[in-house]
């Protein structure tokens, strides 16, 4: 044993100790978001309990959210009867009991102890509601238009109110937004051509004309809103709950029912797919809590792009500038030291930098210049997506510089030296074989650089997010692409939804998905990055030889 | 071929002009990486370094006065384009100060018809009150007014005079007389205290006066209590109230006495202090803003600020501070309206500005080469205006932040209401009379503490992780196994916080005995399982793969850590009696956060590991194999091969990687902010959060006001971090740097 030690053997155990823990802890954290991210979707069993506590006997229906042991002593020590349970600790479940508006709470933990009776019961219908959460019950009457009509109806009806819902919604943020954009626009000419001191009679007359029509527009619009609305109120449907109370639901305010009790695991593992679909498609609901995420991927997604667009041409010429031009002297030497130290300064730095250069004395500039109408309100002089992808590139500018960097040095320098000997010019050479042969490299880095600004928050807290933003950056109004608009982003819901909302409990599911979903594109990301990049040193190793 | 004939149809002249335009271009694009990196270092100077600079006072305007009434109280309005004075007469006068009308008289209120008045007080100066008393028993008490209205896009300011208590005042009984008083009125005039002494009597009377509104016919009614201050007689120097009708401060022969009088039925006297010695005079005195601190001139040109503490004893009154003027005759102390800061004047034309919170002498110069008789600073503190015998002086005043002074942001600052010296970060509040408290020392210790923990977890296993993987491990396992930790660099910070603050946080706080066993047994279990393994049949042993320790222990590592979880319960049973929390905060007596230091520690460990690791590996891997080859051939063990050889070569290696993680954990935002409660204090206690400057800055720009002290300062906040951030990284890549060439050479 004491030769054993000796040998050292010991401590490489314990380095092989590190190892696996490190690789335990990596794939054991992407399973727990992936697990509890998709198990979000999955339809979950509705059960019925019968709890007595006390006194008191009832009936709780819902699904089961979580599980702890808790030590019986804690619990008998605040006289919490156990009814004779022996035992170290006593399961408690956390049930989810939806219909919020009619309990006190809609979440409960239950002891073991208390529950006399758990059944599955056939024929629980969980609604899925626009406002107040799910609601658990069974289904007793469904009534069209005032007259009560078979239960299988129940479902098309639903669709068609969604259907309608969805015209109105459409109806409201399409026809109606553009005429409010156009009269807003209207009224800014207006005062622009006043500060020029241009604005005659004449032209407000004319001014006038445009917004009486818009107008006239909007009425028009309007009437066909409430005539949608008015659709939307015909039906119903009765629903008796957990207090054995029959509830009448509006069809209008159910986005869906389905009946997990009753559906078989094909079923469900369709309606997994059917709710990870909407998941990525909705719009949020409910202060974030519910709903989907879909402004939060388009706003990552265009901030991103509009990112890539700036920082490929600074790195790659950047990356060019260090390879093939620079010499080797102390100026190099400080652009190398320079962009390690872009690499290493902390994200909030560049935050902080956006907000003070980009957004107050740039965007305030610019406002002084062109969008003088508007003061004091500012345009974009304000946090808005194009701050957000200036201060980004920034941050990812050493990304790209080091992976294009990495990738021409990989190609030989046979074929630099036989370029410039069949009398190529630099530039020549660059533009058609180093650049060429460096484009996977240049995608690499690109790709690596998205991933991590897709993953970035911080910065982004102070110069363009929120936590809700009423218009996408593309619309249907001129200029269609709006890079002064502030933006939703899929890390910042983490942040919010996890730890602003009023309601966190109800909410976490939905940020492990998030989770789940953010971590998805940027493993795939950076797994396809290195794939390229390994691809690419294969096939240089073969050039070499 | 193609290729080469359009090149060669070309001109050589264009082509060359060309190629000097792409070198000169892609030249231009690298050095904008330099100036990319300066921008930010001189931008964010830009913005700090007003915090820095010193106090300007230029003048700006004279007026001369052609009536001969002494002035009583001066000020201006908001904007300093409307100046007022109180006149002997007694009158209210205002004079324009812009424009081409500038000087310009421009309205006169005459008091009551300019009877004469016995005595004059002024309030505190936010509040712009002043008190007339008449022989008659009437007190008017008086309030410039400006309104503000827009006519051609142009603010129009118009000056108008109101009285809060009518224009013929009050009658308080046997007010006749008075020589010296001081007042106070709450903001909605319904209460107002007065503290006199009149010449006949050698008694201090405080009468307190309280209104209520008589709802038939809408009159105030009001209700008057007059009670004689006890202990004190005899001719008093100065009386100040306090803007929340709470104490009353009377100076005597050097003494300072505090009444409260909060209540009218039980006035005590709080304390009686000398303030200053025997053999000195007071000179001076005012109350600052925000109305707890007095600032005492005597006349040796010392000034001291003193203001209530909580002591053993009970509240008293305690010097905090002293300023040593060099004139020695002070004639008046004039606080600001909103800051703690102060101006003093003397007789010789000289004006100090002090601060009081950050101790500073911001200003001293002789602005004029006469006698100052009176002052005022213009609400925002942008303006003085001066009194001389000849008439009116406007002067500017720059003095946007003296809050900030290398003491106030990295020593020990007594605050207003603090029994102590402290360090102290609180930087906004609901109420007007806060006192903002700049201290970077305990987010810069939170910084160092989160990143302290983070390293003690991250480091033991990055490093021997990343030797095992370089040095041990076989060629194809390490081709998967770095990539799959590396991954975990690019695990946005967002989710790792979220999963601190949300999962790990409450775990550890219910199994915080089973995580404790843990990090002892571990190792014990993993070098059990080795010493198993070492002893296993020799036959068997060489049959199985070599080098697949790792991956061996990763069943042992998990069936340990789960046992232990599910035997959590009767752990915290046997070691904290049930309830962990409950026995820490109890029986222990250390307070007991759920998102501590800890988690941050592991959850921040963890976002440090894969950077340690992924450089400290190259490290490891790149050092020559001809080196641990001979060593081995020289009988060497792989251990002692390790240990001797090849870690000494890669060790400034392993030195940057650690510089690297550390500059990394140390500007880490996200994960602080989410896994921490995001309290300043000071404390190791890994049961307790911390703040840290990146997620203070996080936290607060937001609702900063541009331009600001607390906006700059958390500019400040960032530069720190840069440049922390920047020795780390450079010192790091330097020695890299070094190391490549060294390989490079063998």
């Amino acid at each position: 044993m004491k030769d054993w030690f000796k040998s050292g053997s010991p401590w490489i155990w314990m380095t092989a100790g590190a190892v696996s823990i490190s690789l335990i802890s990596v794939i054991g954290l992407l399973a727990m978001i992936a697990w509890r991210g998709l198990s979000y979707f999955w339809p979950a069993d509705i059960y019925q309990f019968d709890v007595r506590q006390g006194d008191t006997q009832q009936v709780v229906i819902g699904e089961i959210y979580d599980r702890e042991q808790v030590p019986s002593k804690r619990l008998l020590n605040m006289g919490v009867d156990l009814k004779g349970h022996q035992g170290e600790t006593v399961e408690r479940i956390l049930v989810k009991t939806g219909n919020r508006e009619y309990v006190d709470l809609d979440f409960r933990w239950i002891l073991q102890t208390d529950i006399n009776a758990t059944e599955k019961t056939p024929g629980i219908a969980v609604f899925e509601r626009s406002r107040n959460g799910n609601f658990y019950g069974f289904v007793e009457q469904v009534i069209k238009d005032g007259q009560p009509v078979d239960n299988e109806q129940l479902t098309v009806l639903i669709e068609r109110a969604v259907d309608l819902a969805d015209k109105a919604v459409d109806l409201q943020n399409g026809e109606i937004g553009s005429i409010n954009y156009r009269l807003e626009r209207i009224r800014l000419e207006q005062k622009s051509l006043e500060l020029k001191g241009e604005l005659t009679a004449e032209i407000i007359a004319q001014f006038e004309a445009e917004k009486e029509q818009l107008k006239e527009q909007y009425s028009v619009y309007e009437k066909e809103l409430f005539q949608l609305r008015k659709a939307l109120d015909r039906d119903e449907v009765v629903v008796r709950d957990m207090r054995d109370k029959l509830v009448t639901l509006r069809i209008a305010d159910v986005l869906d029912v389905h009946f997990p009790n009753d559906m078989s695991t094909l079923d469900k593992t369709g309606r997994f797919f059917v709710q990870l679909g909407k998941f990525v498609t909705d719009d949020p609901r409910e202060a974030n809590t519910e709903g989907g995420v879909f402004p939060a991927i388009f706003g990552t997604v265009f901030m991103v792009m509009l990112m890539a667009v700036i920082v490929t041409p600074f790195g790659v010429i950047a990356a060019i500038y260090l390879h093939e031009y620079a010499a080797k002297n102390a100026v190099t030497k400080v652009i190398r030291i320079a962009v390690i130290n872009l690499a290493g300064v902390p994200s909030i730095v560049y935050g902080v930098f956006g907000l003070g250069f980009f957004v107050y004395m740039a965007g305030g500039s610019i406002d002084q210049l062109f969008y003088p109408e508007a003061l004091p309100n500012p345009t974009f002089g304000t946090p808005g997506v194009i701050w957000s992808a200036l201060t980004l590139a920034i941050l990812t500018l050493p990304v790209v510089i080091v992976s294009t960097e990495e990738g021409m040095s990989r190609i030989p320098s046979s074929l630099r030296q036989g370029s410039l000997a069949l009398g190529a010019t630099k530039a020549e050479t660059l533009w058609r074989i180093i650049i060429p042969m460096a484009s996977p490299a240049i995608m690499t880095g690109l790709i690596l650089a998205v991933a991590r600004a897709a993953g970035e928050v911080a910065p982004l807290m102070l110069v363009g997010v929120v936590k809700m933003a009423p218009t996408l950056p593309i619309d249907g109004n001129f200029p269609f692409v709006h890079v002064d608009r502030k933006f939703m982003h899929l890390g910042f819901h983490i942040y919010d939804v996890g730890f602003q909302s009023p309601n966190v409990e109800a909410a976490r599911p939905l940020v492990y998905a998030t989770a789940f979903l953010l971590v998805t594109v940027i493993i795939a990301l950076n797994i396809t990055a290195i794939g390229i990049r390994n691809h690419l040193r294969e096939k240089y190793k073969s050039l070499e030889h | 071929m193609h290729q080469s004939n359009t090149l060669s149809n070309k001109p050589n002249t264009i082509r060359k002009l060309k190629d000097q335009l792409a070198k000169y271009g892609v030249a231009t694009g690298g050095i904008m990486v330099l100036v990319a990196l300066l921008m930010i270092f001189f931008y964010l100077l830009y913005v700090v370094k007003p915090i820095f600079d010193g106090v300007t006072v230029e003048p700006k305007l004279s007026i001369v006065l052609e009536d001969k009434f002494q002035t009583l109280a001066l000020g201006t309005d908001d904007h300093v384009e409307t100046a007022y004075r109180f006149t002997s007469q007694p009158a209210l006068e205002y004079y324009q100060l812009y424009g081409p009308n500038k000087t310009d008289l421009i309205k006169s209120y005459v008091i009551r018809n300019g009877k004469p008045y016995s005595a004059f007080a002024a309030s505190m100066p936010h509040l712009k009150q002043y008190a007339f008393a008449y022989d008659d028993n009437k007190i008017v008490i008086v309030k410039p007014q400006f309104k503000v209205g827009f006519a051609n896009n142009r603010r129009q300011i118009t000056p108008k005079i109101s009285y809060p208590f009518g224009q013929d005042g009050i009658e308080v009984s046997n007010t006749r007389a008075i020589e010296k008083m001081a007042f106070a009125v709450t903001p909605e005039a319904d209460r107002a205290a007065l503290v006199y002494q009149t010449k006949e009597s050698s008694a201090v009377k405080f009468t307190s006066l309280r209104g209520e509104l008589n709802f038939m016919t809408d009159e105030t009614e009001w209700y008057q209590e007059t009670i004689e201050l006890p202990i004190i007689s005899g001719k008093v120097d100065d009386i100040h109230v306090t803007a929340d009708l709470s104490r009353a401060l009377l100076l005597q022969n050097g003494e300072l006495y505090v009444f409260n009088i909060r209540f009218a039925n039980k006035i005590k006297l709080v304390s009686k202090t000398r303030v200053v010695p025997h053999d000195r005079k007071i000179t001076a005195s005012s109350l600052l803003a925000g109305a707890s601190s007095i600032i005492i001139a005597d006349d040796s040109g010392k000034i001291c600020q003193w203001f209530e503490v909580n002591s053993e004893t009970g509240r008293e009154f305690t010097k905090i501070r002293s300023f040593q003027n060099s004139n020695k005759d002070i004639q008046g102390i004039y606080p600001e309206f909103f800051r703690r800061s102060f101006a003093v004047t003397s007789s010789t034309g000289f004006i100090d500005i002090y601060f009081t919170t950050s101790n500073a002498s911001l200003y001293e110069d002789q602005i004029l080469d006469q006698k100052i008789e009176k002052m005022a600073s213009s609400p925002r503190a942008d303006a003085y205006l001066v009194q001389t015998q000849q008439g009116l002086e406007l002067f500017d005043v720059e003095n946007e932040h003296p809050e900030v002074t290398w003491s106030a942001l990295w020593q020990e600052t007594w605050y207003e209401g603090y029994s102590e010296p402290d360090y102290v970060w609180q930087s906004t509040s609901a109420s007007d009379d806060f006192e903002p408290k700049f201290s970077l020392v305990p987010i810069t210790f939170g910084t160092i503490k989160a990143a302290f923990y983070a390293m003690l977890f991250s480091v033991p296993i990055a490093l021997a992780a990343a030797i095992y993987t370089a040095y041990f491990m076989p060629a194809k396992i390490r081709t998967v196994v770095k990539p799959t930790v590396e991954i975990m660099e690019a695990l946005p910070t967002v989710i790792l916080g979220f999963l601190a603050g949300l999962w790990l946080a409450p775990l550890i706080e219910e199994h915080l005995a089973a995580i404790a066993i843990l990090i002892i047994l571990l190792p014990i279990c993993i070098i059990a399982f080795a010493f198993m393994w070492h002893n296993l049949p020799k036959p068997l042993l060489n049959r199985l793969p070599q080098g697949m320790d790792s991956l061996l222990l990763v069943p042992v590592i998990i069936l340990v850590g789960y046992s232990l979880i599910e035997l959590s319960p009767w752990l915290n049973d046997i070691f904290f009696d049930g309830d962990v929390r409950l026995y820490i905060t109890d029986e222990l007596g250390i307070s007991f956060d759920q998102r501590n230091s800890l988690v941050v520690g592991i959850a921040m460990g963890f976002a440090v590991i894969p950077t340690i690791f992924s450089i400290a590996e190259d490290a490891v891997f790149s050092v020559p194999k001809h080196l641990s080859h001979g060593s081995l051939a020289l009988g060497a063990s792989q251990w002692q091969t390790l240990v001797r050889v090849v870690l000494l070569t890669a060790s400034p290696g392993i030195f940057s990687a650690v510089m690297m993680g550390l500059g990394r954990a140390v500007g880490e935002t996200m994960i602080v902010l989410m896994a921490t409660g995001n309290t300043p204090i000071m404390d190791w206690s890994v049961f307790q959060g911390m703040r840290t400057l990146s997620a203070n800055i996080a936290v607060e720009m937001p609702e900063s006001e541009v331009g600001s002290t607390h906006y700059r300062i958390l500019f400040l906040a960032a530069f720190v971090l840069f440049i922390f951030t920047f020795i780390f990284n450079t010192i790091a890549e330097f020695v890299r740097q070094r190391l490549r060439d060294k390989y490079s050479s063998l």
